[in-house]
């Protein structure tokens, strides 16, 4: 029982960082009905960013990787990196696509995909990196000693911080003035921009923020498993997890995840022997579809009933 | 003044629903297809036949799979590969287990199954659509490739699932040299693309069309959504499937489950946007800019800057460039090159008189 | 021809409709007759169009009885409405805007071309002819409606009034025997309703086509409907020759005041 709890401790973890993914997927569409398929390269993209520029200063300035100075440092200027991603973005190809049909966007980011893996690729290199964000992969000592159970500080820690990410997401949304104004959009581009909702400005704001939770979950992802191109595949999994949350909400990307991720191992331990092994690479897709025919709008998404 | 179609008049509905109408066409389509068979084995090299003309007239293929699927019946598909993985291997099966298969028929079959595992992943379409659909096929991408990995029965217990093409022979012709392999190649992919022209102008294409364009207005007249839909994924499964084995046998020779992973499935799913969504053309032009790209580019940086890069930067700047490609026709001609040389012709027909 | 106005050929009985909660259509029953132009008018969201989409399947109600034809139903399905000689065509039009003009037409007639795709795959014999004997159709119907000069352009670059010519073209091509017509003239000038009121009144005497409509120019509907059903809020409120409903007072009360 102790080992069904371990695996299950873990997958929800891993499934924090596929809700992590997925959040950045339902910011956009909240905001612009985008599907960006593009997020798993963003989570790759600002990773690489990351250890890139902190190698970079260990040469100028001698700053050593996982020194505090170098962690500020290399995240001031991948967030910068973000931004100015975002406005690019924005500038060369969401301006470029308005009032196209939403799967013509989402073709557009299947090739900002690949443009934005070959851009990283280029500028930082592709070979597999390390990344110390200063937080030891070392099991609890008290849950080790009272249930035996060995769950990593690590993942308690990038959940939690996960977790913070998620609440100032909400909070923003539902408070502040950008926040209603990207509700507003969310329902009715045309409405929105009636009114004066400033558009362009919008979708910049949201790809930013969506560039900040890609950065967060690459740098949790990358200090667990390197930073390596498959990043940006296994970003994929987002996927299915909006697939059961829903396209449009942030509790259902939370909730989607770690059911993703839980049931995913779950699978992979207690299925995966009888077939071979390796289900995780399609499971959580076939999960996803077969919950797709019960429930096509999700767990938390907005029934849509077609007018004629 | 060549391009005139002044003067033709269709006395007929017969003559009015040719699969090309204007005369110019039919000649030049003659003239490129007799040039295919005919001219292009007199003059190009093994290298050429080899590394570029059949591979590009696989993906034709291929692409064309893709296209009846999302071009013509409008549901997107990132799973293209994995149903050519089907056709190859099922083809290669059926060669290995019946003895005296014949490989056309071979091949057929190796479609046919690919059809009907098409047909078994298309069933969530029938509830879903968009992005949603995507996953699904994406779901049928890596399952299969699982299967095909974690099942040596499929690559008759080879190590890592690779399989060897057996030896093509067609009625006593052995096809071995790369000129028979193309010309092998050519004619499936003719007697293919002629079959879905006249899928595409007829009451089936008109079906997945429509469907396409207003879901609810195609049931309200009478189309049939489930049979459509299930039509398009089984006959865009056998294209691809048939690809595939192509690809095995008359390509690459050897080839492994990872050969048919996501990266080909977009690689096909740009060859249509940038060659032209919903048209036959658009899949050979799409499929022959994204073949040869790779094979320019590298000449040009080898021009450019010598022997000095390195390797991955050739590659890098490749994926930027497709990546790039793509959002610049999404955003500047949606409908790919087949619109630009559709826009040529009109000019072409109105010439020397533009109104 | 003389019209000749026949038996009833279906009949809508104690019809509710609701959607989660929201009541859009509340114990509605009428009839149509074979031959006759029946109307259905009322305010904005009276439920006209949510009835015509009852009674071609696209919505399903809670409640009631479809008999069509002599058969009873609870309810239709679209594909099967179609198949019984049911065409329709929509407030918002629903052409299929990659298509031309002649390619959208012949798709109305896709319930009557039976070869599967591998004849059409090789376009041969049987094919052949199938596809040519529905283009010669298709032609009358593109000569009826007078739409012989746009027969390839694609509908997406057609003006407003051209696609609603269109849309109808489609739902002839089907040959139905019921024909719904969802605001045909909404948003035309004076001229194209005056052509679009004659090609109905034509399909309505040439063919015997029973018609179903959904119109707020009072006197269009007036002019050439045989009856007119009077729907407010969800409920009929009014039933009859168009000369009894104007006179009607709870219909002038809910309706027909605000015009007069």
């Amino acid at each position: 029982m102790t080992f069904f709890f371990e695996v299950l401790i873990a997958g929800l973890l891993s499934g924090m960082l596929y809700a992590l993914v997925a959040l950045g997927f339902v910011l956009i569409f909240k905001a612009s009905g985008v599907f960006n398929f593009a997020q798993g390269a963003m989570v790759y993209f600002a990773a690489l960013t990351f250890v890139g520029v902190g190698e970079k200063l260990l040469l100028w300035l001698g700053w050593a990787p996982g020194s505090f100075a170098s962690f500020l440092g290399s995240l001031l200027v991948t967030l910068a990196a973000m931004v100015v991603l975002a406005i690019l973005i924005e500038r060369f190809m969401l301006r470029g696509l308005v009032n196209q049909p939403l799967i013509t966007l989402f073709m557009a980011t299947i090739g900002l995909t690949f443009f934005i893996d070959g851009l990283a690729q280029l500028v930082w290199g592709s070979n597999v990196r390390g990344l110390d964000i200063g937080i030891a992969d070392e099991p609890v000592i008290w849950l080790l000693d009272s249930a035996n159970m060995l769950v990593s500080k690590f993942d308690l820690t990038a959940a939690a911080i996960a977790a913070i990410l998620v609440a100032l997401l909400s909070l923003f949304f539902q408070y502040t003035k950008t926040g209603r104004a990207l509700r507003a959009v969310a329902d009715d581009h045309q409405a929105a921009l009636s009114i004066g909702v400033p558009l362009e400005r919008i979708w910049v704001i949201v790809w930013v923020a969506a560039g900040v939770v890609a950065l967060v979950a690459g740098l949790i992802w990358g200090a667990r498993n390197g930073v390596q191109y498959a990043l940006s595949f296994t970003a994929l999994k987002a996927l299915p997890v909006l697939i059961l949350g829903g396209f449009t909400s942030i509790p259902g990307a939370i909730v989607g995840g770690l059911i993703i991720g839980a049931s995913e191992k779950l699978a992979e331990v207690y299925l995966g022997p009888y077939v071979g092994g390796g289900i995780d690479s399609w499971f959580p897709y076939i999960m996803a579809l077969a919950f797709l025919l019960i429930r096509p709008e999700g767990l938390f998404g907005e029934k849509h009933i077609d007018r004629v | 003044m060549i391009y005139r179609e002044a003067g033709q008049f269709k006395a007929s509905y017969e003559a009015d629903m040719q699969i090309f109408p204007i005369r110019q066409d039919r000649i030049a389509i003659a003239a490129i297809v007799l040039f295919a068979f005919v001219g292009v084995p007199l003059f190009a090299s093994e290298y050429w036949f080899q590394a570029i003309i059949t591979p590009a007239l696989i993906f034709s293929l291929a692409a064309l799979g893709l296209n009846i699927l999302t071009g013509y019946a409008g549901q997107l598909s990132l799973g293209a590969a994995g149903f050519m993985a089907v056709g190859a291997f099922a083809t290669y099966n059926f060669m290995l287990r019946i003895d005296g298969m014949p490989f056309l028929v071979a091949m057929v079959l190796g479609g046919v199954c690919a059809a009907l595992v098409g047909i078994v992943f298309g069933l969530p379409s029938l509830r879903i659509k968009g992005f949603y659909l995507a996953v699904a096929t994406l779901a049928a991408q890596f399952f299969i490739l699982w299967v095909l990995v974690k099942f040596p029965w499929f690559s008759n217990y080879s190590a890592s699932g690779v399989i060897t093409a057996q030896e093509i022979v067609i009625l006593g012709w052995t096809v071995d040299e790369p000129v028979e392999k193309y010309l092998l190649t050519l004619a499936v992919v003719t007697v293919l693309a002629l079959a879905a022209k006249n899928l595409a102008r007829t009451h089936t294409g008109r079906a997945w069309m429509a469907v396409r364009d207003m879901d609810v207005a195609a049931e309200v007249i009478g189309i049939p959504l489930m049979k459509t839909k299930l039509q398009a994924f089984a006959i865009s499964s056998f294209y691809c499937g048939v690809a595939g084995a192509l690809y095995a046998f008359t390509y690459l020779g050897t080839v492994e489950p990872e050969a048919f992973n996501l990266d080909l499935s977009f690689k096909i799913l740009f060859m249509i946007i940038i060659g032209g969504v919903g048209t036959v053309l658009g899949s050979f032009l799409g499929a022959a800019f994204i073949t040869l790209l790779p094979i320019f580019l590298n000449q040009l940086f080898h021009a450019l800057f010598g022997d000095s890069l390195p390797p991955a930067f050739a590659s890098n700047v490749e994926l930027m460039i497709f990546g790039g490609l793509i959002i610049f026709f999404l955003i500047v001609e949606p409908h790919g090159l087949a619109r630009l040389w559709q826009i040529g012709k009109e000019k072409l027909r109105l010439w020397p008189f533009p109104h | 021809m003389a019209r000749t106005i026949g038996d009833v050929i279906l009949d809508l009985q104690n019809i509710s409709l609701s959607f989660g909660g929201v009541k859009a259509l509340t114990n509605i029953s009428f009839n149509v007759r074979q031959g006759e132009i029946r109307s259905i008018i009322g305010p904005n969201g009276a439920g006209k169009s949510s009835m015509l989409n009852v009674i071609n399947g696209v919505y399903h109600p809670q409640e009631g009885r479809i008999i069509f034809m002599g058969k009873e139903r609870r309810k239709m399905n679209p594909h099967e409405a179609a198949a019984q000689g049911i065409a329709r065509t929509f407030q918002n039009i629903a052409l299929f805007k990659g298509m031309t003009v002649l390619d959208n037409i012949m798709t109305g007639r896709n319930l009557m071309m039976k070869r599967n795709f591998l004849w059409n795959a090789l376009y041969w014999g049987p094919a052949q002819r199938d596809e040519i004997a529905h283009r010669k159709r298709v032609e009358e119907i593109i000569d009826f409606l007078e739409i012989q000069h746009i027969r390839k352009v694609p509908v997406g670059r057609l003006p407003y009034g051209l696609q609603k010519r269109v849309e109808l073209a489609r739902a002839l091509a089907a040959e139905p025997k019921l024909l719904l017509l969802d605001e045909p003239m909404a948003g035309m000038n004076v001229e194209e309703k005056q052509d679009m009121c004659r090609f109905i009144l034509d399909v309505n005497e040439q063919w015997g086509t029973t018609i179903v409509l959904i119109e707020h120019d009072m006197g269009v509907v007036m002019d050439i409907s045989d009856r007119v059903v009077v729907l407010d809020y969800g409920r009929k409120i009014g039933d009859g020759l168009p000369n009894e409903v104007k006179n009607d007072p709870e219909v002038i009360k809910a309706y027909l005041g605000a015009v007069y």
